[in-house]
C-alpha cells in the first residue's frame, strides 16, 4: 500500500452509471482525501446525487471501481461491506428521519442496533450528539414532522454522526435554509470536521459554502469531473460551465461577500 | 493492533491514577461503560484522581463521553479530578463533550403500565366521541360544499367525478360480480342442504332472493367498497395532507373539500347503488346455478318462483340503503384522511381505522335500517 492510497479514503475510477439508454456518469474519476472537506458541484440533474448514491451503494454501477478505505467495494462480502458502511454516515437532502420515531429515537437507532447500547449510556450519547449539532434537549421527544427545516438537517446530521463515522456524505446540507442558518450549518460542519477528524463529501450548490468551508472543490459536467482543486483555482478554469457557474451574477456576489 | 480497551488503576497514597489504554471507541463502549462505573473513586479513600489518557490509541465521542462521565462522577463525590496525557488532537473533542449533557434536561420518563392502559382506555373513549363529532361536522362541510356547487354549477368537477367513478365503480365490477356470485352460490347450497331434510327446497329461492336483494348484496358491496376505495381515499387525502398539497389548494383559493372530497363522495353515492344492483344480480345468478346443478331445480322454475316470492319492495329496500352506505364510507374516509399527521405511521394508522370504522358503521347502519323498515312495515 503506497502513501497515496492511504491518503485517499475514497477513490472512484472510471465509473459509469446510467438509467436505461441514458448514461449519467461517463468514466468518472475522483479521489477524496482523508480529513478534507470536498465540495462537489455540478448542474442540477447532472449526476451529483447519482455519484453519491452510487458510492454509498444505493445505485448499481455499470462499470468502474470504487475503493473505500483502500478496499474495493465489489470484492467485499456482505459482512465486510457492512463494516465499511458503519464507517460512513449519510445526510440525505430531505433529512430522511424516520417519521415514526421521535428525534432522540432517530439518533439512538444506529446506536441501539449496531452497538447494542442500552439505558443510560444510550441516552447520554444521543443527547451529546444532538448537542454537538447545536440542538438542545428540548427537541428530544419531538416528531420529525414538528421540526423546522434547519432542525431536521441538524437532527439528521446527528443521526449520521451517531456511530462516529470517518466519512460523512452531505447531500445539499444547506439547501432550503436561510443564509444565517446556512452559515451556521457551514460552521458546524467545519467544527465537527475538526472535532471528530471527519472526511466530508459535500454536494452543494451554495457558493458561500464552497468558499467558506470546502478545502477542495470538484466540478461535475458531462458525466465527468472537469476540474478539481481549491475553489480559487476553479474560478479561473476555462471550462464554459465553470465560467458560467462562477462568473454568473450569483458567483460574483458570493465572491464579493467573501472578500469583505 | 490492540482491539481491547481497559482501565488500570494505580494507588499513590491519597491519589488514584486511572490509566486508560487501547481503543476507547464506539465498538468498545459496551465494555468500557462498566469499567468506568466501577472505577469511580470514593472521597473517603482518595482526594485526587488523575485520568491518564496517554496510552489511548483511538478515542471518539463514546470514549470521550465515558471519560467525561468518570470525571463528573468523581467530582460529584468530592474528589478532585485531572485529565492528563491527552493528545492535543483530541482537545477539541474533549472540550465539546465536556459541554454536553450539562443539564439533566432530558431523561426518558416511563409511565407505570397500569397508568398507560387506563390512559389508553380514556383516550379511546374521548376519541370515539371526537370521531362522532368530526363526522357530523364533516357531513355539514360536505353539504355546504355541495350546496355551493349547486348554486354555481360550473364549479362542478365533472371530469373528476367521471375519473373517480371509473376507479370506484367500473373497475370494481369484476370483483363485486365474483364475490357476490360466490356468496349467492354458498347461500343457495347451504339452504338446499338443510331445507332438503324437511322437503322445503323450494323455499331456498325465497331465502336467497330476499336475503340477497335486501341485505347481503348491499352489505357485501359496501364492505368491498370500504376496503377498496375507502382506504384508498384515506391514503390519498392523507398523503396529500402530508405533502402540503392541501395547503397549496387552500392558498390558491380552492376548498379541499370541494375539490377533493366532493367528487369522491358523489362518485361513491352514484357507484354504490350501481354496484349493489350488479352484485345482487350476480348473487341471484350464483344461487340459480347452484339450485339448478346441486338442487335440481330448472332455471325456469327458479325464475318463476323468484317472481312469486320477491316483490319490488324487497329490491327497493336494498337499493335505498346503498347511497347511505356510500355517504358513511366517504365520510369516514375523508375524516380519517384529514386527520393524518406528518408520519408514515400515522398514515397507516388512519388508513386502517378508515376501513375498520367504515365496515363497522356500515353494518350498524344496516341494523338501524332493518329496525326502520320493520317499523314502517316494508
Amino acid at each position: 500500500m503506497d502513501a497515496q492510497n492511504i491518503d485517499n479514503v475514497i477513490s472512484v475510477r472510471d465509473l459509469e452509471v446510467g438509467f436505461g439508454k441514458q448514461l449519467v456518469l461517463k468514466g468518472l474519476n475522483l479521489d477524496i482525501r482523508r480529513g478534507e472537506i470536498l465540495g462537489f458541484v455540478g448542474a442540477s440533474g447532472g449526476g451529483k446525487s447519482v455519484l453519491t448514491r452510487t458510492i454509498i451503494g444505493l445505485l448499481p454501477k455499470r462499470r468502474g471501481q470504487i475503493e473505500v478505505f483502500g478496499k474495493n467495494l465489489d470484492e467485499l462480502d456482505d459482512l465486510d461491506r457492512q463494516k465499511v458502511e458503519k464507517r460512513w454516515g449519510v445526510l440525505f437532502q430531505g433529512g430522511a428521519l424516520f417519521s415514526s420515531l421521535n428525534v432522540i429515537q432517530n439518533v439512538q437507532f444506529p446506536l441501539r442496533e449496531d452497538l447494542r447500547l442500552r439505558g443510560r449510556l444510550l441516552d447520554e450519547i444521543a443527547v451529546a450528539k444532538l448537542e454537538m449539532v447545536g440542538l438542545d434537549a428540548s427537541v428530544c421527544e419531538k416528531a420529525p414532522s414538528e421540526l423546522s427545516g434547519g432542525m431536521i438537517k441538524r437532527a439528521a446530521l446527528a443521526r449520521a454522526l451517531a456511530l462516529d463515522p470517518e466519512i460523512v456524505f452531505l447531500d445539499e446540507p444547506t439547501s432550503g435554509l436561510d443564509p444565517i442558518s446556512a452559515g451556521e450549518f457551514d460552521e458546524l460542519i467545519r467544527a465537527l470536521q475538526q472535532t471528530l477528524g471527519l472526511t466530508v463529501f459535500m454536494v452543494t450548490h451554495d457558493l458561500y459554502s464552497l468558499h467558506s468551508v470546502c478545502d477542495r472543490v470538484a466540478a461535475l459536467a458531462d458525466g465527468k469531473i472537469i476540474a478539481e482543486g481549491p475553489v480559487e483555482s476553479l474560478m479561473h478554469a476555462e471550462h464554459p460551465w465553470l465560467k458560467a457557474y462562477f462568473g454568473g451574477k450569483r458567483g460574483r456576489v458570493a465572491m464579493a461577500g467573501k472578500r469583505t | 493492533m490492540a482491539n481491547e480497551a481497559w482501565l488500570k488503576s494505580t494507588i499513590d497514597g491519597r491519589r488514584l491514577v486511572l490509566a486508560a489504554a487501547g481503543s476507547w471507541t464506539a465498538t468498545h463502549a459496551r465494555e468500557i461503560e462498566p469499567l468506568v462505573d466501577a472505577a469511580v473513586p470514593d472521597k473517603a479513600k482518595f482526594e485526587q484522581v488523575d485520568i491518564d489518557l496517554a496510552r489511548v490509541e483511538h478515542i471518539d465521542t463514546f470514549g470521550a463521553w465515558l471519560v467525561e462521565r468518570l470525571r463528573r462522577s468523581a467530582t460529584a463525590r468530592g474528589v478532585k479530578t485531572a485529565i492528563v496525557g491527552l493528545d492535543t488532537r483530541f482537545k477539541v473533542l474533549f472540550d465539546e463533550i465536556a459541554a454536553s449533557n450539562k443539564k439533566d434536561a432530558w431523561r426518558p420518563h416511563h409511565e407505570k403500565p397500569i397508568v398507560v392502559s387506563l390512559l389508553h382506555i380514556g383516550k379511546s373513549v374521548l376519541a370515539t366521541r371526537d370521531d362522532f363529532v368530526d363526522m357530523i361536522n364533516f357531513l355539514g362541510v360536505v353539504a355546504v360544499a355541495f350546496a355551493r356547487v349547486l348554486v354555481k354549477p360550473w364549479k362542478f368537477r365533472f371530469t373528476s367525478i367521471i375519473h373517480q367513478l371509473d376507479i370506484v365503480a367500473f373497475r370494481a365490477v369484476p370483483i363485486i360480480v365474483l364475490i357476490n356470485f360466490v356468496i349467492g352460490a354458498i347461500l343457495a347450497q347451504q339452504g338446499i342442504f338443510h331445507f332438503r331434510k324437511f322437503g322445503a327446497e323450494n323455499f331456498v329461492v325465497d331465502m336467497v332472493g330476499i336475503l340477497t336483494l335486501r341485505e347481503v348484496g348491499v352489505l357485501i358491496v359496501s364492505i368491498m367498497v370500504a376496503g377498496r376505495s375507502g382506504s384508498a381515499y384515506t391514503a390519498e387525502l392523507g398523503s396529500m395532507r402530508m405533502r402540503e398539497e392541501m395547503d397549496a389548494l387552500r392558498v390558491m383559493g380552492f376548498d379541499p373539500v370541494e375539490v377533493l372530497v366532493l367528487p369522491r363522495m358523489i362518485a361513491l353515492i352514484v357507484a354504490l347503488p350501481l354496484l349493489t344492483f350488479i352484485g345482487s344480480m350476480s348473487g341471484l345468478v350464483g344461487a340459480g346455478i347452484v339450485t339448478w346443478l346441486y338442487g335440481g331445480m330448472s332455471p325456469d322454475a327458479f325464475i318463476d318462483r323468484l317472481r312469486e316470492v320477491v316483490d319490488l319492495n324487497t329490491f327497493e329496500v336494498g337499493m335505498y340503503k346503498a347511497p347511505f352506505m356510500a355517504v358513511v364510507i366517504g365520510l369516514v374516509a375523508a375524516v380519517e384522511g384529514f386527520q393524518v399527521q406528518g408520519s408514515a405511521e400515522s398514515l397507516g394508522e388512519h388508513t386502517t381505522s378508515s376501513v375498520v370504522k367504515a365496515i363497522f358503521l356500515v353494518i350498524v347502519l344496516d341494523g338501524l335500517f332493518a329496525v326502520f323498515f320493520a317499523g314502517i312495515g316494508k
